[in-house]
Parts: C-alpha cells; sequence; structure tokens
C-alpha cells in the first residue's frame, strides 16, 4: 500500500475491470451506478495520479469519486495485468494519502468521528451495543467461541433479527459461546478500507488485547468484513485466534447432525457477501445450507460467486451510503435481478447486505413480493418449534 | 458556456452531464501518447432523440462535438482538439433487435462488444458477431467507425463491410436512416441496391455525424473450434504461407506476430491459425487441407508447426484476448500504442523487419503483428510499442518510433489504420488533390458549422 504512488500508473484503463468474467454485465457498482468513466477505477486511479502529480487540486467531488468504490474486488477479479491483486491496496493507499491531508469528503469525516467517539460509525451509545442481546451469554475464558456481532449486528434493527437468529440456533446446537456485549468494539475493516490508518490501528490493538485478555481462542463473526479483518489484518497486528464467519461454523453444525432443518419451502436465491466471496473463496458454504434444509430450492442469479454484483454497502457505504439515489444505485438494481429469479426470498449472510437490500427493496415496491432474509433467520425458521 | 451547460441539464439531467475538472481531465486524454486537451462540458445521452438536441445546441453554439465509446483507439480520436462537449455513447446501450433469420442485429451507439458478444451467446448461441481483440468495453459502433476488424475479418472483411444500416445524427440535427431500414422495416443492406451512402459516415471518425443505431451482419456460430500456430524463421516465406493457407479457404482467422521476448519467440514469425466447424471430422478435414498446404515448408525445414500443450490452447482461443491488454504493463508502466498501417501481403517482410529495426533504434519494447484480411486482400499490420507512462523519456522514444513506423508504411505505400492526427496529416499530403477536394465538399455540405470532432480529417 505504501508504494501506490510509485505503482498506480500501471492502470492502463482498458476497462476489464467494468465487467463480469463473461462480459454479460456491467459489475462495477460506482461504475454502474454514475456511469461516467471516472467513477470507474481506471478513472480512479488516474485521477489519483493526476492529483498526487498537482495536474488537478483536491475537490469534494474527487473525494467522493474515490470514496464511492466499495472495494468489492471485481476489479480485482477482471484485471488482466500482474498488478491486479494490488488495486485495492492502491485505492486503500490514495485514500489513507487523502485522511493524512485532511481532505476528505464531510460524511467520511462524520463515519470517523463516529467510530473515534462511539466505537461504531452510526453514532449510537456504547451503553446501548448489547441492547439486542437480551440474556445472551457474555463470554467467559472456557468458552469455546467468541461471538463478534459488530457494528450493524448490534445496532441496526434488521442486522439484531440476523444476530438473534444466529444466537438462537448456536443455542439450539449447544454451541460453547458468548458475546463481548457493550465491551465490543468496532472491528476496523471499513476503517481500513477508507484509509485512516491510525484509527484502525488503534481498533485492532484493543481488539486484540481484549482478546487476549479473555484467552479468546477462536472467534466466530456475524459480519463478513469483521470475518475478512480480523482473518486478514488481525494477525499481523498481534492477533492470536482462530476466526470463522459464522456460515462455516453452521455448515459444520448441519454436517454433524447438530442443527436439522426441517421442512421450510421455500425458493430462495443468494448473495455471495464482497468479503465473504472475493475476498475469502468463500462460496459454497453457505449455498450448503440453503441446500440442506428441505424444501429449499435454490435458484441463482446470473451474477454470482466471483462475479456477484455488490450490495453497494461496502467501504462504509451502508452508512454514508454515497452510491444511493437512484434507480440505478447498486442494492437497487440487486434486488431487482434476484426478484427476476422468481424467488421469495433473498438470502444474504452480511449485515451490510441485509440492510441495504431491505431499504431497496421498499424502494423499488418489492414489499411482499421479495423478502431480505439472512441465512440464520431461514434455518431458524426450519429449525423445530422446541428447538428455536 | 453556462447557458450550454443548463441546456446540456435540460436534455439529459443533471446527473448525466459534467463541466467538473475530473471529468474534464479523464476525458481528455485516451491512453495512448497523444497530447491531452480538455473538453468544456461531458455528456451522456440515452436516446437518439437527446443526440439531437445536444447537436442542435452545439450547432447554435457552435460547439465543438466529440462523439466517444470507450475511447480505446489509442490514436487520440476522441481527445476533444477543440474543446466542446464530449458526447460520451454508452448509456445508449439497448440490443434493440436480432433477425435470426436474416442473421442480423441492431445496436445502439454505446453497445459494447462484451455485453453484445455473452448476449448472443446466451440467446441465440447459433449466431455470432465478429468480436476485436480490443477490450471488452469497445463499443460496436466505435470499433465500426474507425474500420475495425475482428475474429472474423480473415473471412468477411472490415467491421464495416459487416455494417447492414445505420441511423445517423446528422451534423445539422436530422435524424437519418441509412440503407434498406430508410425504406423497409428490415435493417439488412447499408446500401445495395440503392446508393450506399454509409460511406459518408464510416471511417470518417465522427466528423460527419453521430451513429446512434447500427446494424450489424451475425454469422453462424460453429460448436467446435481449434487453433494452430505455424512457426517460420524466414519473414520472406509468410506472403507466400499466407497466400497458399487462405487459398483452402479452411480457416475462420489468421494471426501473424514476432516479438523478441521472451527468448523463445526471438526471430521466428509465428502464424495463428484459427478453426471452427460443427464436427471433429469437419474441423480434422479443415486442419488437414491446411497441413498439406504448408507441407513444402515442413519438408524443406523452413517451418513446421507449434506444439500447443492443451492447457494453452483456451489462452490462443479467447477472444477478446486478455492477453493483449496485458500486453500495456511489459515495462510495468500501463501504456502502449501502435501504428497499424494496412498493407497488401507482399509487403509483410520489409514491414516486420522494420519493426525490430525500430525496436532496436529505439530502445522500445515492440511487438510486430498482423491479422490478414478477408482472404488476403490485404492485412493490417501492427507496430506496438509498449512504454512506462511514467517514464516520459521512453514515451518520447515511442513516439518517435511511431512516427517514423508511419512515415515508413506510407513510403512503402501503406494507408494508416485509425490514423493519429499527424497521420492523417501526413496522409492527406500524400492523398490525390481531387480525393481531398471530394472529402472536403463532403464535410461542408454535412457539417456547415465544422463542430464534429473538428481537427480530425480536416482539409487546409
Amino acid at each position: 500500500m505504501e508504494k501506490y504512488a510509485e505503482q498506480i500508473h500501471r492502470c492502463f484503463r482498458c476497462g476489464w475491470c467494468k465487467f463480469t468474467s463473461d462480459y454479460s454485465d456491467l459489475n462495477c457498482p460506482p461504475y454502474r451506478r454514475f456511469r461516467f468513466e471516472t467513477y470507474s477505477t481506471a478513472g480512479r486511479l488516474w485521477l489519483v495520479r493526476a492529483w498526487l502529480n498537482g495536474e488537478i487540486g483536491w475537490s469534494e467531488r474527487l473525494g467522493e469519486i474515490l470514496y464511492t468504490c466499495t472495494a468489492c474486488r471485481n476489479c480485482v477479479e477482471q484485471c488482466p495485468m500482474g498488478f491486479a491483486s494490488d488495486i485495492v491496496d492502491w485505492i486503500v493507499g490514495a485514500r489513507s494519502d487523502m485522511v493524512e491531508k485532511g481532505r476528505i469528503p464531510p460524511r467520511v469525516a462524520r463515519f470517523f468521528e463516529a467510530v473515534y467517539g462511539y466505537g461504531n460509525p452510526l453514532k449510537l451509545l456504547r451503553s446501548d451495543r448489547a441492547a439486542w442481546a437480551d440474556g445472551t451469554k457474555m463470554y467467559a475464558p472456557g468458552d469455546e467461541y467468541l461471538l463478534y456481532v459488530g457494528c450493524l449486528g448490534s445496532y441496526d434493527e434488521n442486522a439484531q433479527k440476523m444476530a438473534k437468529s444466529l444466537v438462537d440456533v448456536f443455542n439450539a446446537a449447544g454451541v460453547s459461546f458468548g458475546i463481548l456485549g457493550n465491551d465490543e468494539e468496532c472491528c476496523g475493516n471499513e476503517v481500513y478500507m477508507l484509509g485512516e490508518m491510525g484509527l484502525f490501528q488503534t481498533l485492532v490493538e484493543k481488539n486484540n488485547q481484549k482478546f487476549k485478555e479473555l484467552g479468546v481462542k477462536k472467534i466466530v463473526t456475524v459480519c463478513p468484513h469483521g470475518y475478512n479483518v480480523m482473518k486478514n489484518r488481525y494477525p499481523a497486528l498481534g492477533g492470536s485466534f482462530e476466526v470463522y464467519h459464522y456460515t462455516q461454523l453452521l455448515n459444520d453444525l448441519i454436517k454433524k447432525n447438530k442443527v436439522k432443518p426441517s421442512r421450510n419451502k421455500a425458493k430462495v436465491t443468494y448473495q455471495d457477501p464482497c468479503f465473504l466471496g472475493r475476498y475469502n473463496k468463500i462460496y459454497d458454504e453457505p449455498r450448503q445450507i440453503l441446500r440442506s434444509i428441505p424444501g429449499v430450492e435454490l435458484v441463482e442469479m446470473e451474477k454470482n460467486r466471483a462475479d456477484a454484483f455488490c450490495c453497494g454497502g461496502g467501504s462504509g457505504n451502508f452508512v454514508m451510503d454515497l452510491l444511493a439515489g437512484g434507480e440505478e444505485s447498486p442494492a437497487r438494481i440487486r434486488v431487482r435481478e434476484a426478484y427476476e429469479t422468481g424467488v421469495s426470498i433473498l438470502a444474504v449472510a452480511c449485515p451490510s447486505c441485509l440492510t441495504m437490500f431491505t431499504d431497496a427493496v421498499k424502494t423499488e415496491d418489492l414489499d411482499g413480493k421479495l423478502a431480505v432474509k439472512d441465512i440464520s433467520q431461514i434455518v431458524k425458521e426450519s429449525l423445530p418449534a422446541k428447538k428455536r | 458556456m453556462g447557458e450550454v451547460y443548463e441546456t446540456l441539464v435540460q436534455i439529459v439531467g443533471k446527473n448525466y452531464v459534467s463541466n467538473h475538472q475530473e471529468e474534464r481531465y479523464f476525458y481528455a486524454r485516451d491512453p495512448g501518447l497523444m497530447a491531452p486537451h480538455e473538453p468544456d462540458y461531458v455528456v451522456m445521452p440515452k436516446t437518439t432523440e437527446e443526440v439531437q438536441k445536444i447537436i442542435r445546441l452545439a450547432n447554435d453554439t457552435k460547439t465543438p462535438v466529440v462523439p466517444k465509446g470507450a475511447g480505446l483507439a489509442l490514436t487520440g480520436l476522441v481527445i476533444p482538439l477543440k474543446g466542446g462537449i464530449v458526447v460520451d455513447m454508452k448509456r445508449m446501450d439497448r440490443i434493440v433487435e436480432v433477425n435470426e433469420g436474416a442473421r442480423y442485429v441492431i445496436v445502439e451507439g454505446g453497445v459494447t462488444h462484451g455485453v453484445l458478444k455473452a448476449y448472443l451467446q446466451k440467446h441465440y448461441p447459433h449466431l455470432r458477431h465478429s468480436v476485436p481483440e480490443s477490450p471488452p468495453i469497445s463499443t460496436v459502433v466505435g470499433n465500426v467507425v474507425i474500420h475495425g476488424q475482428g475474429r472474423l475479418t480473415q473471412q468477411y472483411g472490415f467491421h464495416s463491410d459487416m455494417v447492414s444500416g445505420l441511423e445517423v445524427v446528422l451534423p445539422t440535427g436530422e435524424i437519418c436512416k441509412i440503407g434498406s431500414c430508410s425504406v423497409s422495416p428490415y435493417w439488412f443492406s447499408k446500401g445495395p441496391p440503392m446508393p450506399d451512402l454509409s460511406g459518408l459516415f464510416l471511417g470518417w471518425l465522427g466528423t460527419t455525424g453521430i451513429i446512434t443505431k447500427m446494424s450489424l451482419k451475425l454469422y453462424p456460430q460453429k460448436k467446435l473450434k481449434d487453433v494452430e500456430v505455424f512457426v517460420t524463421d524466414r519473414e520472406d516465406l509468410v506472403p507466400d504461407i499466407v497466400f497458399k493457407i487462405t487459398h483452402t479457404e479452411m480457416i475462420e482467422d489468421m494471426g501473424i506476430w514476432s516479438q523478441p521476448r521472451p527468448r523463445m519467440f526471438a526471430d521466428n514469425y509465428h502464424l495463428n491459425i484459427f478453426f471452427t466447424g460443427d464436427t471433429e471430422e469437419e474441423l480434422e478435414f479443415r486442419r488437414k487441407m491446411v497441413w498439406h498446404a504448408l507441407q513444402e515448408y515442413i519438408d524443406s525445414k523452413d517451418g513446421g508447426f507449434m506444439q500447443l500443450p492443451p492447457e494453452m490452447k483456451p489462452t490462443f482461443l479467447d477472444n477478446p484476448q486478455k492477453s493483449m491488454s496485458a500486453f500495456a504493463d511489459l515495462r510495468k508502466g500501463g501504456g502502449f500504442e501502435y501504428s497499424g498501417p494496412i498493407i497488401p501481403m507482399e509487403l509483410y517482410p520489409s514491414f516486420a523487419r522494420k519493426a525490430q529495426e525500430l525496436g532496436n533504434k529505439y530502445r522500445v519494447v515492440q511487438n510486430a503483428s498482423g491479422r490478414v484480411i478477408q482472404q488476403g486482400h490485404c492485412m493490417m499490420f501492427s507496430f506496438a510499442f509498449t512504454f512506462n507512462r511514467a517514464n516520459s523519456e521512453e514515451m518520447e522514444r515511442c513516439r518517435k518510433a511511431l512516427h517514423e513506423a508511419a512515415e515508413f508504411g506510407l513510403e512503402k505505400g501503406a494507408v494508416l489504420w485509425k490514423p493519429t492526427l499527424y497521420e492523417q496529416k501526413m496522409m492527406l499530403r500524400r492523398m490525390d488533390q481531387n480525393t481531398i477536394n471530394l472529402m472536403k465538399k463532403i464535410k461542408q455540405l454535412l457539417d456547415p458549422n465544422g463542430i464534429m470532432n473538428p481537427g480530425n480529417w480536416e482539409v487546409e
């Protein structure tokens, strides 16, 4: 990331990054939303270079162009160049530069202020973080897993349902786990992606210290964003634990017959979250869970797995929502695509996707026609009544 | 200028007009080596009627207009040399109609080759169009307007030869149909049996109007594909080899390439020969016909077929080819440009030698390649040079190499494909004066205010 300024000129602006792997559709969320070349990966990289070279000055629009990138990694999948895997690092590097220079859009600044002051980007009280938990056991040394709920799971009304369902399913399966409650703090994934490296380091060090003090050996996350940062960034800053996304653990529980879903007749499609799929190649487990439920018919959207279209919530946009405002906003496009498959349920495995799509379903007037549910909710509904 | 902006907003909506520094910066340049020049506005219309209103506004205010597809010609053809309005066509992205029986498709002006290819694969798997090797974001219309070429060019000619109808917004604002669609609901012919007016727009680089719809011929999509690579170390034999292969009428496409790196490729000339067929028997028959045609070169040890490992074949068969774009990063620098002389086959040896000479002389990484056009009537040769965008001195050497390549090409009898501004001027200096006068008359008639992509094909 540090060397992005010396590498960024390598983008040829060939545009492969805009597409799915079969070129059937545009798959870069901000380019799809705004359509100016400037909002594509190439546009962003060329503009950043121009800014670094002094050919253009900073402007709020330049900042927004940089921050509308959801870091979904579609460009990384499609770019034909040898540097493909570095592209998101370059974006993050440029954001980090802007943060250091104090030149960021107001919505980004508010995001950082909220995390700094409240431990979450939603600017809600730390003392309310576990208000959803309602008797959920606190983590204690000896518990097998720490359930890391994350900011959305703790505060967002829809994502709270997701967290509650997961707790119920884990309890029904006899999983040994606990939560941190009000002691939990932002995981830092979005803070990292948005380029606030000082705040990120502080968050990680605090969390790592907490995990160490409690003797945490295994963490299971509700959110793919938290999973990603704990798996790929925490170890370099002293983290020493195993980390799983809940779909991995849940799939394992089903395979071991510790969770036995009963019949739940439904046609379902599934949204691959970027931080689970493209970032960490977890494509099969969520699908295996859905297919394990008798009566569930899984119908794929045309763009799936590494070609999945991002919900538009990545890089803090589930709060900042820089891609909102029109029928070409990514979440609205994606719920239309889900609805076109003829399903009644759009299954997700990420609280960001859940909240983005829940809003989009309302805007698209699909209420009552397409339900957005987390996989944990679908599994919970499939459990025999006494097990729920 | 505020009035122009406000009117553009009224036409397409404020989300699709920009006069911000960011869009002016990006749309001022392409990935090649031409100097940038900023537009005053970038606008993205959705309909033909919106394009018409933009053109009328431009006439009223004498504002230059530059239509733009993906801007991947690399030769600066969409750089707004005199400012004005860049019309980014990519929101006009509807595939309007496929006539399966007559094998044509009507697309709007911003449909990309990638989307069209995927659409046909899904909905009409027995039909295909000629896909260029440029990235899939390149637009069908943009590619045709520069007389592009692709995987079916060896069989059917330049992509402009595959056009079967146009809808054009003229520089004075009229919406005009060209070809059979001007008298019939069918878009099967761009002219015959009537006067072929498509030539007023094809090859003019957007200086005579904006193509808002285009009908393009489709061709049978065969079930099987294969590729063989024939290698010779004698460039002087290449024209004869091509002649013998094309005589068989057995192949789909043929590309010829040479490059000094990696070392295993140096001093050899590679002919990628593509085959298609509906059965293995058909494919094998085609291969055998070509093998027989080349037997004499194998016997004389002047050439032979390269053993391609099966895992390498998909890379060769890809269309478009990602590896073409990856050439831009050979110098870890995000740049390449090529001069593309169209030449008779007999000139290939001297051009291949010249490419090597230029690479050595200017110390630049070069690739010389060519695609056979319509059974060998001619070929598109490419002097391609890659450069590091962060190294201005290397970029200058590439510019000089390209300039010398263009001069050499014209001297030898080539015509330059998608010419840069200076290559256009070089050709105009050599062009028959009556031809120049005719071009001038046509341009003045169609574009009396000189608003369309000014600077290009400008006769002084």
